[in-house]
């Protein structure tokens, strides 16, 4: 059996690779690409969860959780490229640091 | 057996997020992350959970990738993106995200391997349940986590509705507002 800390080790590595890639990079796109990493290493603690639960009966809210946390990712990637071509078409790239203004 | 398929599989993640956060093209950022998927399935595998790591790799490296790939194929423009990408991200701009990351990891580290003995010998004593099987699962969600299906679905549409909204073009909107007004 795995050490449980082992794996909350790699999860917050990976969550902390995922705020690296949010604060440096500043194209639209690579930001996205980092919160799906970072919510990778929530899904990993959620999963590791329900496997290391001390109950005498498995319990399956840990994946319940998964599920939803993939739902939620779909539908922030789906809401997040729209975006990225809504800006693509107003400003022709796509450096956020460019988007000072409420209005143009 | 186990802990070697464990350590080589978390290895294989934090460089491949790694590659995937400081590549300059897109496309090889994307190849990267779905290696990233991939290895993170079998950590669920590792874990036991199935259901999970097929999910994983239907849904995250197969739509959620795809959705990305045919964004950039829509924006990307080859050399001139790229000479633009190499000029919003190098080495000497990333300095203070790369100090205040490795501060928060540190945190991280200590919080996890340097607690207090007592909490920590509950941590590993911890007995492992038995494997999760689809049924127990499917038995759960639509029993007592029925709202929850009932509010991810709700969720799915309201994205698609705003998806659809944004992306419009727009000449569209604009003709479509005149045509309200008048």
């Amino acid at each position: 059996m795995i050490p449980i800390s082992w794996i909350l080790f790699l999860s917050l590595s990976l969550f902390t690779i995922g705020i690296f890639g949010v604060l440096a990079r500043r194209n639209l796109l690579f930001v996205l690409i980092s919160l799906e990493l970072m919510l990778n290493a929530v899904v990993i603690v959620f999963i590791a969860a329900s496997r290391y639960h001390s109950a005498s009966m498995a319990n399956s809210d840990g994946q319940i959780m998964y599920l939803l946390v993939l739902a939620l990712a779909a539908s922030e990637i789906a809401v997040g490229l729209s975006l990225v071509i809504h800006m693509y078409r107003q400003h022709h790239h796509l450096d956020i640091d460019k988007l000072n203004k409420l209005r143009d | 057996m186990l802990d070697t398929v464990f350590i080589i599989t978390a290895a294989i993640i934090l460089i491949s997020a790694l590659l995937t956060i400081t590549a300059h093209n897109v496309v090889h950022a994307l190849l990267y992350l779905v290696v990233t998927m991939l290895a993170v399935s079998l950590i669920f595998f590792i874990l036991g959970a199935s259901f999970a790591a097929a999910l994983q790799i239907i849904v995250y490296a197969g739509a959620i990738m795809v959705l990305f790939i045919f964004v950039t194929m829509m924006l990307h423009q080859g050399e001139k993106s790229l000479a633009q990408e190499r000029h919003l991200f190098h080495f000497s701009t990333s300095i203070t995200a790369l100090v205040l990351s490795s501060i928060l990891f540190c945190e991280l580290t200590f919080i996890l391997f340097l607690t207090p003995a007592d909490a920590s010998t509950n941590m590993v004593t911890a007995q492992s349940s038995p494997f999760i099987t689809v049924k127990q699962i499917g038995v759960q969600l639509y029993g007592p986590y029925s709202l929850l299906v009932v509010i991810s679905a709700l969720m799915l549409l309201s994205a698609l509705i705003t998806a659809i909204h944004i992306s419009k073009s727009p000449a569209t909107i604009e003709t479509n507002t005149e045509g309200n007004n008048l």
